[in-house]
């Protein structure tokens, strides 16, 4: 390589690194946006407030719940520090949702929010954490990536309180205990939402074949959403065919990000006679909406989708809205609210806590009123599911 | 007649000098444009940045970027753009961490066993491009990219599932190393001279090898036989060629010697932090070591100042958020403005010496004659 070729190399790196860097900045940008207005105000007072001791927020949190035990809209004077994930506010996802719930808890519980997302690498994690708990009185982590984190850094700050969303943060080797009186873990009963979607996709084929699109295989989580799902496609038509096929084995994680493989493992379903596929996918959800709309255009009968996590009939392409007969709902919003909630009122739990249909930590989404009508039946399983005479499996 | 000794020290200075002031004023402009005040965030990441457990974490995040940025420069000094830090680093993490895992020795004995498990993965896996390059004339930058994709997508992802211990986990990963492969932290050098660092911060072990890996790298390079060799091959192949530099011969020293320190890049992860190859695992570092390499001139102090920068800068995006003081992107952009900015200024200032040198000769010249 001539010198010359050399410095144009060099120039043409620096200029792809550059890029690189700016694009990582934008991908995260709607949330700089959206973060300014209430930024602004707190800006100059979490700054100032920032060294003050945690105990006198948490001394603050406790004199006003003993004077308004019981009123709703209380005034919890405490700071919160919610630390997403890559991807941040903004994702119309997991961190989305998070969001949700702490917006919820600065409007009716009037708790200070201060809220962060790791280096692109995720390289920060537990100075994130740190810095949180410097200013905080509780701190929530979104995501089972921040437990091992919040393992050291939680004994470090014992006046603080740490959450973590999806992960149980229990020590599985000692009898299943709390991994310190400051953590809690924040799990999902995946299985039982799995289980209503499960219910409406049978009451609603007409075939008696559905389908079930998974993730990522092998290791565990994505199992549990199968299982219910089965498990309520069963308890209306036990002789119902379900066909479940995941896009990728643990450790191979990009069955959550494959919407092409997604697609052709639903028309292939809906080939083999399938007319409701539900998934637990992840980004490759949209393959799956993207099939629904292709077969139902092409062959004049109408089939269908289910989706995950959130209401995806808010999120999707408008094109696909009619396809998507419900959601299986994962309520991380409740789950923030709630234990920001169970801190205002000096009720933290170290340990894990199941979020499941019984605090509306899971369940099934309305809109677009496909379901309106087997409706009373959801409900009646629901029901049963809470009064423990449904027992829901979490393994296929 | 030479150029003036004030000029010449003027013109060092200057590059890096403009760089910095440029960044800055574009980052405040681009700060205030976005609605956070410009020298309030300055003045939060500065007072950051003095507290002691700060340096803690800059100098944790510089020890992996200056790593990298050896890796990089290895073979920026003779024109081979290893693009594979990245491939070389998360391979030779993930092997080492599993090695490591498996077995039970002696403190030191451990340690040095994952250490020079992952330099040897490193490179032999870096030597493939080189075969490559001088068996068949493959450019070394496709097949590191290539070797990246294959690393990473076909070798760690299909292996990792016989490291796993636990299959129901839902954090996958090799097992934790046992305690006699752990690193011990190096506060206590720091406490020598402050007072005791809180807040349960750890000073990587590995900041030590990165040292160790800077000063071998700066005498290799400009005090021996083969440094000479290979920055002479990097800067006229031809001029090496005819003074009796094996080329191919240096084309795989350089590979595999870049592969070996690219080994190292994930060694504070797992001899430090986390003590296991899980998904947490930090990804992007080969490349962060370009843009360190590029910043630091591929000489040693000044990566070391490069990572330091990105290190401290990396560190303020934390502060910045839980402060609500600006969004954390800023950073990203500080950095690419620096980056940007430094290359331009650097060639700006080579083609005026450029320039002297040749005003110098044609004034010596025209003296001779």
């Amino acid at each position: 390589m001539n010198p010359r070729g050399k410095q144009t190399w060099k120039l043409l790196l620096a200029l792809m690194a550059a890029l690189s860097l700016i694009a990582a900045a934008c991908g995260g940008g709607s949330d700089a946006a959206s973060d300014d207005g209430t930024a602004e105000d707190t800006a100059t007072d979490a700054a100032a407030t920032a060294e003050d001791d945690a105990v006198e927020d948490e001394d603050g949190a406790m004199e006003d719940d003993a004077m308004e035990e019981d009123a709703m809209a209380m005034e919890a004077d405490f700071n919160v520090g919610l630390t997403y994930d890559i991807g941040g506010r903004g994702d119309q996802s997991f961190n989305d949702s998070a969001a949700a719930g702490l917006d919820r808890a600065v409007s009716e519980l009037g708790v200070t929010p201060s809220e962060a997302e790791p280096n692109a690498d995720g390289s920060n994690r537990a100075e994130l954490l740190q810095l949180q708990a410097d200013q905080s009185t509780l701190v929530v982590a979104v995501g089972f990536l921040f437990a091992e984190d919040v393992k050291a850094v939680a004994p470090e700050n014992p006046d603080v309180n740490f959450a973590v969303i999806d992960d149980a943060m229990l020590d599985f080797d000692n009898g299943a205990a709390p991994w310190g009186d400051n953590i809690a873990g924040l799990t999902f009963a995946e299985e039982q939402g799995s289980f209503l979607v499960g219910a409406a996709a049978a009451l609603k084929s007409e075939s008696g074949t559905l389908g079930f699109i998974g993730g990522v295989g092998g290791f565990g989580l994505i199992e549990k959403f199968e299982a219910g799902f089965a498990a309520g496609a069963r308890a209306v038509n036990p002789d119902i065919v379900i066909i479940p096929q995941y896009i990728t084995m643990a450790p191979d994680f990009d069955g959550f990000f494959a919407a092409d493989r997604a697609q052709e493992i639903a028309l292939a379903m809906y080939d083999q006679g399938a007319d409701v596929i539900y998934h637990a996918a992840g980004g490759s959800g949209a393959g799956l909406f993207e099939a629904a709309k292709a077969r139902s255009e092409e062959s004049g009968t109408k089939v269908w989708a289910i989706g995950v996590d959130s209401d995806q009939y808010n999120t999707v392409d408008p094109s696909v809205q009619e396809y998507i007969l419900t959601s299986m709902l994962k309520r991380v919003d409740n789950a923030v609210f709630e234990i920001t909630h169970a801190q205002a009122n000096g009720e933290f739990v170290a340990g894990n806590t199941v979020y499941d249909l019984s605090s509306d930590g899971v369940g099934y989404s309305t809109s677009g009123g496909f379901v309106d009508d087997i409706v009373d039946q959801l409900e009646d399983f629901k029901a049963q599911i809470v009064a423990g005479e449904i027992v829901v499996p979490t393994e296929p | 007649m030479k150029t003036p000794l004030l000029r010449r020290i003027g013109l060092t200075v200057a590059a890096p000098l403009t760089a910095g002031l440029f960044a800055l004023i574009v980052s405040a402009l681009v700060l205030e444009a976005s609605g956070s005040p410009a020298v309030e965030t300055f003045r939060v990441m500065l007072e950051n940045g003095l507290k002691l457990e700060t340096m803690v974490d800059t100098l944790n995040r510089a020890t992996p970027l200056f790593l990298a940025g050896v890796a990089a420069a290895i073979g920026f000094r003779m024109n081979l753009f290893n693009i594979g830090v990245e491939g070389q680093y998360i391979l030779a993490g993930f092997l080492a961490a599993w090695i490591g895992a498996s077995v039970v020795l002696p403190g030191p004995l451990h340690v040095g066993l994952i250490v020079v498990s992952a330099m040897v993965i490193g490179g032999l896996w870096s030597g493939i491009a080189g075969v490559l390059k001088v068996t068949r004339g493959v450019n070394e930058v496709i097949s590191t990219i290539m070797l990246n994709f294959i690393a990473t997508g076909a070798i760690v992802a299909g292996l990792l599932p016989r490291a796993i211990e636990d299959p129901t986990a839902t954090n996958q990963g090799t097992p934790t190393i046992a305690e006699s492969g752990w690193l011990p932290n190096l506060n206590w050098v720091l406490e020598l001279v402050t007072r005791d660092i809180t807040k349960g911060r750890k000073l990587t072990g590995v900041i030590a090898i990165a040292i160790v890996v800077g000063v071998i790298y700066h005498v290799v390079l400009n005090r021996t036989r083969i440094g000479f060799d290979l920055r002479s091959s990097g800067m006229n192949p031809f001029a090496a060629r005819a003074g009796g530099v094996p080329p191919k011969k240096m084309v795989m020293y350089a590979m595999i010697a870049t592969g070996m320190v690219a080994g190292l890049v994930g060694m504070p992860e797992i001899l430090s932090d986390n003590h296991a190859y899980d998904q947490g695992f930090i990804q992007g570092l080969g490349f962060a070591g370009i843009a360190v390499a590029l910043l630091g001139r591929n000489n040693a102090p000044g990566m070391a100042f490069a990572a330091l920068l990105f290190g401290f800068l990396d560190s303020s995006s934390a502060v910045l958020q839980v402060r609500s003081t600006a969004s954390s992107e800023i950073v990203t952009i500080m950095q690419a403005v620096i980056l940007l900015a430094a290359v331009v200024a650097y060639e700006i200032v080579n083609r005026i010496r450029q320039r002297d040198e040749v005003q110098r000769a044609s004034l010596l010249s025209g003296a001779a004659s």
